[in-house]
């Protein structure tokens, strides 16, 4: 049976799988459940400063993104961090890990971007004998506007002079978690490297407005017939986050930095590829708000069984396995020649594929041959871009085969090559890079 | 009233009045909201969609089916009246696992066709529940077009007509409009009295008159009216019914099964209705099995289709022969009538004699069957009447017992079209009627004014 204890900057927890900061974790009564469902570890709701606690809106704080069978798609809120007060939560946090020791439990905090605000909350949350601290400088509403949260991320002086007090003034690991509304993510990723953080997470949640009522012409979540954009995740965001995993992952400058992943993960299946993309550890919210703590019971059990059939005995084992793989397009190899080949007897003769190909791409696939309804790929037309897949009611009905060298691309006349040949060294390219 | 079930003889109040109104309730419930954008997303909005070349009337059904996913049911409702006035009889009534549905690709990939007649009735229902009308009259042009028979055929030419500024007037012979849709459709297929809810939709166009009670040949004649119209329509339906061809089929108790449906469907209380404890049925389409299941429902004990073929060879449908099953009805096939037994002048059974097929012809075995019966419906097909129409105008040419007709539905007598189950070459269902009135009305418009073109 596969192992998928984790060890994540020194957090140990039975699995990889944590809740992330967010309404789930805001109080002991939710996390001892999460634990009970069999949680690795959870991220304690953002707590703030001492003080009176921030205040919610009294209105709607979520809105949604539904498919067929109001399946949720996307999800956002415009939710705070904790508005309980600051040494409720301590508390109760010191009595949870207490009484939860083999688990992991880590604080998320975000105060006002002064060195002494760190420096007075630190030690508070040391004493909790939390395992460690996840910075906040994601949240892309409220408290953006009072120059916390996004406000921060979104400047790379700013994150690494925060990672940078954090540092010096706990033994806790500093997890980063960073906010993907920016341009590029590897800056603010790079700049918490250099402020000596342990790790980063992300993504955290994306402005969003998740639809606008037509009656009343509010944005939603609607408050009093208005509203403000809010963070987006859930399963929608993932390719989203799966790319910034990536960049990081990849970024000569980060790489190696441990990552928890967070993004629209629901199954075992969603884990895995944020493990394969480098991330150690993972985050969910969504899945849990939608289902329930039990959710996690299937990604447990999912993971270890595919990990068991394809002979992965540990989490290191598929950790970052998919990152070298990911790479810029200049790279790709432009004499890996694929056709799209239409399988007859699982076709159902809709028709997709050949509209879509018909209408909007390169004119390679039948409606019609000799009279009969018939849907099958003229190879001298297709480019091989996928689109017929993508539409194909049918899995595995349409599947790219690729030409084997030596076999003529009956599209271009050209014979295919089994050499590796990219845009770096085309013809076409005027910055080519001579041949040796 | 006490149950009198196990009461031989053709009795009424079989049941109790709770059991007839749950057996009479609708067959297949209207959709939710929910229920109908789950379904509507089963779609696969297909490329020239094989359920859509399979409707006779043609509905754009992937995008009336799009528009209910997508919140905009009165859109879908247009979408479907735009080819279909009487879309919502035909939702309720098509065969659609013989048209739509078996051609869904959803049946081809896994049985389970998207509920495409269930959708057409939740969108035709919303626009006719809100009042929707969507078309208005042309400019009145001034031809007057009469229209024989108010069935599926006679509404949908009618209303195409009306559209065009054309005055109609449709004589019908009942006493009420809608054909089949008010006489002959089983009663649980179109229950809480949509056939003339459907009428009065239709009518309200405007420019139509209907004068009831008044038929072919017997009011007015064929060539009285060619000449005081502009054009005529001929869509009288089928009134005669084949012969059992069987010794003592006068005896009481041996009816037509369309007779009988006519009455139930204008029937106030069913439990006034006398059915018999044991029924046979003679016949294989779906006549038959409409008269077969109501009378189960109505509470007779035990009810038999007779049928002279194979199953394979049944007109009704397999979906038609499960439902029929499915409420206790018993299909035997391979049987043919020979002989009512009469007691005292009333049927007591009826026997059969088995038949088989040898060198491709039909015949008897010699071996016979009797069933007891009470009640002996004969559901052996109807007949078009020609005395009528040939005695009142210049003859029109008929083939195989049926109006000949072109493919614009004009006969052989000039200003005179026809469409419905009178002319030769129908499918004897509401949905192809509905296709040919619609189809003549345009040629009609075509030859009248000289302009071409479809609304829609």
């Amino acid at each position: 049976m596969a192992d998928i204890r984790s060890n994540f900057v020194g957090i140990k927890s039975p699995n990889p799988f944590w809740l992330a900061s967010a309404p789930p974790t805001d109080k002991a009564y939710n996390v001892e459940r999460a634990y009970k469902a069999g949680w690795g570890g959870v991220v304690w709701k953002t707590l703030g400063e001492a003080g009176p606690p921030v205040v919610n809106v009294n209105g709607p704080r979520y809105g949604a993104v539904w498919g067929a069978d109001r399946r949720l798609l996307g999800f956002n809120n415009i939710e705070l961090i904790t508005d309980r007060d600051l040494f409720v939560n301590l508390a109760e946090i010191k009595q949870v890990k207490r009484n939860w020791p083999d688990r992991a439990l880590v604080v998320s905090l975000m105060v006002p971007c002064q060195e002494e605000a760190w420096k007075t909350i630190l030690p508070l949350v040391e004493e909790t004998e939390a395992d460690g601290i996840e910075l906040n400088f994601g949240c892309p509403h409220g408290m953006n506007e009072r120059g916390m949260g996004s406000a921060v991320g979104q400047v790379p002086e700013y994150v690494e002079m925060v990672v940078r007090w954090c540092k010096s003034h706990t033994r806790m690991p500093v997890i980063t978690k960073l906010t993907p509304n920016i341009t590029d993510i590897r800056m603010p990723a790079r700049a918490a490297h250099a402020g000596g953080t342990d790790a980063v997470s992300l993504i955290n949640t994306i402005n969003s407005i998740t639809s606008v009522d037509l009656d009343n012409f509010a944005p939603e979540p609607t408050i009093d017939g208005r509203s403000t954009h809010g963070g987006y995740c859930g399963p929608a965001v993932k390719p989203i986050a799966l790319n910034m995993v990536a960049e990081i992952a990849r970024d000569p400058q980060t790489r190696g930095l441990p990552i928890s992943g967070i993004g629209g993960i629901t199954t075992w299946r969603d884990a895995a590829e944020f493990l394969a993309l480098g991330a150690g550890t993972v985050q969910v919210c969504t899945a849990a708000m939608t289902y329930g703590f039990k959710v996690v019971a299937e990604m447990i059990e999912g993971l270890k069984n595919w990990m068991d059939e394809n002979g992965h005995a540990t989490l290191d084992d598929i950790i970052g396995r998919a990152v070298p793989n990911v790479t810029d397009w200049q790279y790709l190899n432009l004499n890996y020649v694929t056709k799209a080949r239409i399988n007859q007897d699982l076709c159902i003769k809709c028709g997709r594929c050949h509209i879509a190909c018909e209408d909007t791409s390169h004119q390679a696939i039948t409606a019609m041959v000799n009279g009969v309804r018939h849907f099958e790929v003229l190879e001298e037309e297709c480019v091989g871009c996928n689109l017929c897949v993508n539409v194909c009611p049918v899995e595995d009905c349409i599947t790219m085969v690729p030409l084997a060298a030596g076999e003529i691309d009956r599209r271009t006349g050209k014979v295919v090559s089994g050499d590796y040949a990219n845009w770096t060294t085309h013809p076409n390219n005027p910055m080519k890079i001579a041949a040796e | 009233m006490a149950e009198r079930r196990y009461e031989d003889g053709i009795l009424a109040g079989r049941l109790s009045p709770e059991v007839y109104a749950q057996n009479f309730a609708d067959l297949h419930p209207a959709l939710d909201g929910h229920e109908a954008r789950v379904e509507a997303d089963r779609c696969y909005f297909c490329y020239d969609a094989p359920c859509m070349q399979a409707c006779p009337t043609s509905i754009d059904i992937p995008l009336f089916i799009r528009q209910i996913a997508t919140g905009n049911a009165i859109g879908a409702a247009k979408t479907i009246f735009d080819q279909n006035i009487l879309g919502g009889m035909c939702a309720r009534v098509c065969p659609t696992e013989t048209l739509c549905e078996e051609a869904c690709v959803r049946e081809h990939a896994e049985g389970k066709p998207v509920q495409i007649g269930r959708l057409q009735r939740f969108a035709t229902d919303e626009a006719m529940a809100r009042g929707k009308q969507f078309y208005t009259r042309a400019a009145p042009t001034g031809k007057r077009i009469a229209v024989v028979g108010a069935g599926p055929a006679g509404l949908a030419c009618a209303h195409r007509l009306a559209m065009h500024g054309h005055d109609v007037t449709i004589y019908e012979a009942r006493p009420k409009s809608g054909g089949l849709n008010e006489y002959g459709i089983a009663a649980y297929k179109t229950p809480g009295g949509f056939a003339q809810a459907e009428v009065d939709y239709i009518l309200s166009i405007g420019g139509i008159a209907v004068e009831h009670g008044k038929a072919l040949g017997r009011d007015f004649t064929l060539a009285g009216l060619a000449q005081s119209h502009d054009a005529v329509f001929l869509a009288m339906g089928l009134s005669g019914v084949n012969a059992l061809r069987a010794e003592g089929e006068e005896a009481e108790g041996v009816e037509n099964a369309v007779d009988y449906i006519s009455v139930l469907r204008q029937a106030e209380d069913l439990a006034e209705l006398p059915v018999g404890r044991r029924v046979v049925v003679i016949g294989g389409g779906m006549t038959a099995i409409d008269v077969a299941v109501q009378a189960r429902l109505l509470g007779a004990e035990e009810v038999t289709i007779c049928y002279r073929r194979g199953k394979e060879h049944m007109n009704a449908s397999e979906w038609e022969q499960e439902l029929a099953a499915s409420k206790g009805v018993t299909i035997r096939h391979w049987l043919s009538p020979r002989r009512v037994i009469v007691q005292s002048g009333r049927a007591a059974g009826i026997e059969m004699e088995y038949t088989a097929m040898v060198d491709g012809r039909l015949i008897g075995t010699g071996e016979t069957l009797t069933l007891k019966a009470d009640q002996i419906f004969k559901a052996i097909g109807q007949v078009f009447e020609p005395a009528a129409l040939n005695g009142s105008a210049d003859v029109i040419a008929l083939e195989n017992g049926r109006i000949r007709v072109d493919a614009e539905g004009r006969t052989s007598m000039p200003k005179v079209w026809a469409g419905g189950d009178c002319v030769l070459g129908g499918e004897d269902l509401t949905v192809s009627a509905v296709a040919q009135g619609r189809d003549a009305a345009e040629s009609i418009h075509r030859t009248l004014t000289g302009e071409g073109g479809y609304i829609g």
